[in-house]
């Protein structure tokens, strides 16, 4: 016998990149626990919002479908740390040398791990936002949300468009904490980033006195664009079309992707 | 060789009871080996002080203050042309009414009977949208007499009103107020309303019948000059929210004054300009009574969004809080995550002590890391906002020692509740999660409005129940109860006194630390 040693690293398919962290996910609590958190936590300030909302007059100018989704607000953070910890838990445990190891084709790796984390984050957030809708549609009609106070249909173009973003919203966020914490290879330091990314700049906007630069920063923000998309009322005077505020929450998904991307592909794990 | 019998081993010195402030030592040691943690306090504060440029950068633009935008997140916009007059505290006030008067010299009393306060609203015809006038009265719609130092905005004054809902008052340099008899006025239910000037001291008193006098307040007018302009005078708020112009009309029987007599002159006192009267007042004399109206307001400038306070230098702590987050809840998980907290269990097995360490370090490490921060960012912002030239309010030293040691409490007492948190999670990322959540979602959720809603009671709850509520320590400019006005958190008004708001973000860490040491002592490490 002569010890042989192999021409070239086994080829993986995609496929099996893909199966390897599915394996992975669904063999531990965290995730779906994360997931269901998203959903229950969503759903739950949605449904506290949606009945401490009054609309008395014509006039009172509420948006019943932000008040439906006021759950994003917290949701978005458990989003956040979905997305973070999808792999910031393999640096805090010393994995990611393992499946690196197994698995040397870096950037299949980090596409087979956001894919895996992408699709149940969708259903997450489909879930969160159905259930945030059925919430809000049972329970605004009963609170002056009605055709006599200018509310003809909660069901309406506009509303299923806010619905439609709001999940797309929520999985961007997760997107974002996973490139970011690919970036910085700390879970801590990244959820940090992340959470600081999204509630800072609504409150800096809202303290800047002039008033080109306080609607910058409202379009720079992932959360304060983000959230156009739930409008559906007043768009004419939002900082962002609705599309485009979703937009620029994509836009800073795929920078932090990008930026993880070339850091785990030219730095050492 | 000689046959040793093995004793059993023991330990050459008893084990000393281990101090307290060894086990403090040794966490700060901890913490200060860590280059990371003492880069993040520098972050800290780096931002809340750098952050004052961008918050204290105000030009002095001519924009009216809108309510909202459209994202729902409350715009401030401070209106600066003309800067409004100062009150005698420095204080921005509105002064503008329907001033019936006369001058006087020395000490004296004048003495009415009100019969009726009534008023008018403007409101715009659906039809044509012309402007008409309607039956309205303001709960701080107000007519009674005045004590005034001069015709001039911002001058010292004292006061005793009727008011629309809010029954008769003394009021006084625009800032104080004390209720008298409750109830509205009426020619069968008339009040009776005296100011007597003794020296700098004017006392008001109240009556339902002219001869038996309560009294309602005493005011100490320490510039006043011999001579003042002592009468009658009305002034109605417009309404915040719709801002639709009222006035009051105010009708005076039984006028006695102790001082010779001159006659009436009227004058709109601020003029027709932007801080003067909306609309003009007039006094009518006849057959023994005499009525004046007029629109306006003697208060100060509260509540409006258009008021500058040091309060403002402050808002970077919200930046700073999240590296002090993050680093309390490392400060625990860091040693889960590495294993580190087996050993130091195994130093100091009494492990309630361990923590009550570790929130002493991380709690004087961040309130001292809060102080740096807030002292520079209250020297730099009151340096800029003074050189705005728009008058800003006045803040005590004693107060604005509150808001400097008060904020690095908040920030001190933030550390500790994440560090409490950690030990209850054990993950980093969780842990910094849930304490960042836990203060910055209630404020955010607070200030999220709609257009044209007030403060909803649900978002008031918000900044009183969580730990949001320790804000309420950098509040610089009180609530009047005499200004209807939107007070909200984005405009710096919190619904609790200063440290009770503290006091709640306390008893959030308390909890949490407390949950801690129940779970660090019952479960394996």
């Amino acid at each position: 016998m002569s010890l042989t040693a192999r021409a070239s690293p086994p080829r993986y398919l995609p496929g099996e990149a893909l199966h390897a962290e599915w394996t992975k996910l669904r063999t531990v609590a965290g995730p779906s626990l994360l997931l269901a958190g998203v959903v229950a936590l969503t759903v739950a300030v949605g449904v506290a919002a949606a009945n401490a909302v009054q609309c008395k007059s014509v006039t009172c100018g509420i948006d019943p479908a932000t008040v439906s989704f006021t759950g994003i607000y917290l949701g978005q953070a458990v989003a956040a740390v979905a997305g973070v910890l999808a792999i910031g838990n393999e640096y805090s445990t010393g994995m990611v040398k393992l499946s690196l190891t197994a698995m040397p084709r870096r950037l299949a790796w980090f596409l087979a791990k956001a894919a895996v984390l992408t699709a149940p984050m969708l259903l997450a957030a489909a879930l969160a936002v159905a259930g945030s809708a059925v919430a809000g549609l049972l329970i605004l009609p009963g609170h002056g949300f009605t055709p006599a106070h200018g509310y003809a249909s909660l069901t309406a173009a506009a509303d299923l468009r806010a619905a439609a973003g709001t999940v797309l919203y929520l999985t961007l966020i997760a997107l974002l904490g996973f490139g970011v914490a690919v970036a910085v290879r700390d879970s801590a330091a990244a959820i940090g980033l992340v959470l600081g990314l999204l509630y800072l700049f609504p409150i800096a906007a809202a303290v800047v006195s002039d008033e080109t630069i306080a609607r910058h920063l409202q379009q720079i923000g992932p959360m304060s664009a983000g959230l156009d998309v739930q409008s559906t009322i007043g768009i004419a005077g939002l900082p962002l079309t609705p599309w485009q505020g979703l937009g620029v929450v994509a836009l800073w998904a795929v920078g932090a992707l990008l930026l993880g991307a070339l850091v785990l592909r030219f730095r050492d794990a | 060789m000689t046959n040793r019998a093995m004793t059993p081993h023991r330990p050459a010195v008893a084990a000393t009871q281990e101090s307290f402030w060894h086990l403090v030592h040794a966490e700060w040691t901890k913490f200060r080996s860590v280059r990371g943690w003492g880069i993040a306090m520098l972050m800290a504060i780096a931002a809340i002080s750098a952050f004052v440029f961008v918050a204290t950068s105000i030009g002095r633009s001519c924009g009216t203050p809108s309510g909202s935008t459209p994202s729902g997140f409350t715009k401030v916009i401070v209106s600066a042309c003309p800067p409004p007059p100062a009150g005698p505290g420095g204080e921005p006030v509105s002064d503008a009414f329907y001033f019936a008067h006369q001058p006087v010299t020395g000490n004296g009393t004048i003495t009415v009977q009100m019969t009726s306060l009534t008023g008018q609203v403007e409101v715009s015809q659906a039809s044509n949208g012309a402007l008409q006038m309607a039956p309205g009265l303001q709960p701080w719609s107000k007519a009674g007499i005045i004590i005034k130092q001069s015709t001039s905005q911002g001058s010292a004054y004292a006061a005793m009103m009727i008011t629309g809902s809010n029954g008769a008052a003394m009021q006084w340099d625009y800032v104080s107020n004390t209720p008298g008899l409750t109830g509205r006025v009426s020619a069968t239910s008339p009040r009776w309303l005296r100011l007597v000037r003794d020296g700098s001291t004017i006392t008001g008193y109240d009556s339902a019948n002219g001869t038996d006098w309560t009294l309602v307040g005493t005011a100490t007018l320490p510039r006043l000059p011999a001579t003042v302009q002592a009468g009658l005078f009305a002034a109605a708020p417009g309404n915040p929210n719709t801002g639709a112009t009222f006035t009051a009309t105010g009708v005076f029987r039984h006028i006695g004054l102790s001082w010779s007599a001159t006659g009436w002159t009227g004058t709109n006192v601020g003029g027709s300009g932007p801080n003067g009267v909306p609309l003009p007042g007039r006094f009518r004399q006849q057959a023994g009574t005499l009525s004046v109206t007029g629109s306006g307001d003697i208060a100060p400038l509260a509540g409006n969004l258009t008021v500058l306070s040091v309060q403002r230098a402050l808002t970077g702590t919200f930046i700073g809080l999240i590296p002090l987050i993050v680093v309390g809840a490392m400060f625990i998980t860091g040693e889960y995550r590495r294993g580190l907290i087996r050993v130091s269990l195994t130093a100091s097995p009494r492990r309630g002590r361990l923590l009550t360490a570790k929130a002493v370090v991380i709690g004087a490490v961040s309130f001292v890391t809060g102080l740096i921060a807030a002292t520079v960012a209250v020297a730099v912002g009151t340096h800029r906002l003074a050189r705005t030239g728009i008058p800003v309010w006045p803040v005590a030293a004693l107060a604005e020692a509150r808001l400097v040691f008060g904020t690095a409490a908040l920030l001190a007492i933030a550390a500790v509740l994440a560090l409490a948190i950690g030990t209850i999670l054990r993950r980093s990322a969780l842990a910094i999660t849930a304490a960042t959540v836990l203060i910055f979602v209630p404020y955010l959720l607070a200030t999220k409005q709609t257009p044209q809603a007030g403060p909803s009671a649900w978002g008031e709850w918000l900044v009183r129940a969580t730990p949001a509520a320790a804000f309420s320590v950098q509040q610089a400019v009180p609530q009047f109860s005499q200004v209807i006005a939107i007070y909200t958190p984005t405009g710096g008004y919190y619904p609790l006194a200063p440290w009770a708001g503290l006091a709640v973000e306390c008893a959030w860490a308390a909890a949490a630390l407390a949950v801690a040491f129940l779970l660090l002592r019952r479960r394996d490490a």
